[in-house]
């Protein structure tokens, strides 16, 4: 790791007043010091926001429930209320990496860390995401990577916490000194490699990430987070599924399926969602909205294997969340 | 951008931005909220700093480095005085400042858990924690789980249960074991799964980690 200097902030005031001349944040640091490690990234001032208590915490209000940025992962997994209102996000923050991880590693942190990809994490490949013309997974090594929407670049959006956020309708809460605070929903932060292969999310660089906001589900929500990975916690998804039913008596109304490890930003897969809504949770229509979500699939050279893992993922999701099936032990968590 | 196996471009959704919901307070909103923090290392700012560490910058900013300056860590009971930078691990601090070199580094990239010590009796990965961040907080690592000169129940379990092969894994094994019955004294086989799911072995002792837990339960308590 390079040498750097460091300006450890306690309120969020003084965080954005450092936020200037390339100084790069630090939350749990989990996934900069990796980039760090690696030698990808290099900065050489760091704003420590970690001890930040005014952003750390979770709030029930009348809307719904706010979540400081700074909340870890395991904190969020544990909250009694998240679990029993909002269990897909309480499920994603759970399986998300290692329990040792989950203890450090921020939900601000979370939606925010970068591109697994190892083309991306290793200081030996200048790819479209470093600013040069040239992807090395399609003809290289790519059994992780996407199998829809992709465009330039087939990196999968990392993030448990984001797809159970998008499932969820969440925004963030984003701050500056200029502009002060903006919301954006989940569905809209995220950018395309298409959109700007340079950028990753809307935020800006004089933005802190503040807080989360969730909606209060609607009567009868039920919902529930899987992730199957190649090992059990030490790894990121290979197929994810944040699934949220709203029911109306026996007949699911609305259904959302929302997917992480399938495309470059998380997705909703409306094909799925259609095959549910206005029907009853069965065995049958599970398998059947796991089967829609692969439309559009275009599988890399080494990872058509995920085109019949995510309706597997999908369809026992699905169940779990209805309650008709139990959390899946070969699931990861 | 020249594969032919690459998609056609899905049109990128547009990004808006919403307008705040109404009813939610937005400054300070956390502020005496019922934070639930129970058992978390809440790390509420550094202190134990020497003065002469901390440059005087505008309020509520501490400027550390990149030169090394002198910190305090609280580790296994004992003060310790030591010369740190921004950039120093916790697993550095310990094994190459403090010679205590029973936590391991294998992955150094917070994969494998070998590297975990209790911070605040919490388990984390010393490996992807800065020294910095661990000013003013508790810090058990192997060497203080062993009181008067007794090992502690779960070393003398894994001793019995044969739960060590290299034994490269071990510590960090052991730290994540005894952090689980400190917080649940009576756990089932799933929660040892549970509490080692980070922890990697290529060895495959995990079988006899599980029962040696177990077994563990079931002696007197000892709490480091
Ligand atoms: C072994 C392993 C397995 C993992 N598996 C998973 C998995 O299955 N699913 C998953 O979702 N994740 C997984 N992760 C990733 C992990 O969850 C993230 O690295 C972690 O959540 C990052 O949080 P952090 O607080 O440490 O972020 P940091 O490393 O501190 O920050 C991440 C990035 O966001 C910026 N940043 C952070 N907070 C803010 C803020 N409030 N405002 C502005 N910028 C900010 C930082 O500048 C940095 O670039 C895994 C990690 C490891 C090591
Ligand atoms: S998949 Fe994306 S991050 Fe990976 S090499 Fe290609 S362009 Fe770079
Ligand atoms: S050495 Fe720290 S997690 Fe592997
Ligand atoms: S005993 Fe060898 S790695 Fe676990």
């Amino acid at each position: 790791m390079n040498s750097f200097a460091l300006a450890d902030c306690s309120t969020v005031e003084a965080a954005l007043s450092q936020l200037k001349d390339g100084a790069v944040v630090k939350a749990g640091g989990v996934d900069l010091l990796d980039r760090m490690k690696n030698g990808t990234d290099t900065p050489t001032r760091l704003i420590n926001i970690r001890n930040i208590s005014e952003l750390r915490g979770i709030q029930s209000t009348p809307e719904g429930l706010t979540i400081g940025a700074l909340t870890t992962l395991a904190e969020v997994a544990d909250d009694p209320g998240v679990r029993s209102q909002y269990t897909v996000l309480s499920d994603a923050c759970g399986q998300a990496a290692t329990p040792h991880i989950r203890n450090m590693a921020t939900l601000g942190g979370n939606l925010l860390q970068q591109l697994q990809c190892w083309y991306y994490r290793s200081p030996d490949f200048q790819c479209l995401r470093k600013g040069k013309e040239i992807c090395f997974a399609f003809s290289g090594l790519n059994q992780y990577h996407a199998i829809m929407d992709y465009g330039g670049c087939p990196s999968v959006a990392p993030s448990s916490g984001a797809v159970a956020l998008l499932a969820l309708d969440a925004s963030v809460e984003l701050t500056s000194t200029a502009k002060g605070k903006r919301t954006v929903a989940i569905r809209d932060f995220y950018l395309h490699p298409d959109a700007n292969p340079h950028r990753f999310h809307v935020m800006a660089a004089d933005e802190l990430l503040t807080s989360i906001h969730i909606p209060k589900p609607a009567p009868g929500t039920r919902s529930a987070y899987q992730k199957y990975g190649e090992k059990e916690s030490h790894d990121w998804a290979n197929a994810d599924a944040g699934i949220l039913l709203e029911m109306d008596g026996s007949l699911c109304r609305r259904a959302v399926v929302a997917m992480g490890a399938a495309s470059p930003v998380v997705r909703r897969s409306r094909e799925a969602e259609a095959a549910l809504a206005g029907k009853p949770i069965t065995p049958e229509t599970a398998r059947a909205a796991g089967q829609a979500s692969m439309t559009g699939a275009m599988p890399l050279s080494m990872n058509a294997y995920k085109v019949q893992l995510f309706p597997v993922a999908i369809y026992r999701t699905i169940l779990l969340a209805a309650g008709q099936m139990d959390r899946d032990p070969s699931a990861a968590g | 951008m020249s594969d032919p196996q690459r998609s056609p471009k899905e049109p990128p959704e547009a990004t808006s931005t919403a307008t705040t919901p109404p009813g939610i307070s937005r400054r300070g909103f956390l502020k005496g909220a019922g934070i639930t923090a129970a058992g978390t290392a809440l790390l509420s700012g550094v202190q134990g700093l020497s003065r002469e560490a901390v440059a005087s910058t505008p309020k509520g900013v501490k400027e550390f480095g990149p030169e090394p300056f002198p910190v305090t860590l609280h580790i296994n009971d004992k003060e310790h005085a030591l010369q740190i930078e921004p950039r120093t691990t916790l697993a550095d601090a310990l094994r190459i400042q403090l010679n205590m070199t029973g936590t391991k580094i294998s992955c150094d990239r917070g994969v494998c858990s070998s590297c975990t010590v209790l911070l605040d009796r919490m388990p984390v990965n010393s490996c992807m924690t800065l020294a910095l961040d661990t000013v003013g907080h508790q810090i058990t690592t192997i060497e203080g789980i062993s009181a008067n000169e007794q090992i502690h129940p779960v070393q003398a379990a894994f001793v019995r249960h044969d739960a060590m092969q290299c034994g490269f894994c071990t510590p960090g094994m052991v730290m994540s074991c005894v952090s689980l019955l400190e917080k649940n004294p009576h756990p089932t086989e799933a929660d040892v799964r549970y509490a080692v799911s980070g922890n990697l072995c290529r060895c495959g002792t995990y079988p006899k980690v599980f029962a040696a837990t177990l077994d563990a339960a079931t002696q007197p308590a000892s709490k480091a």
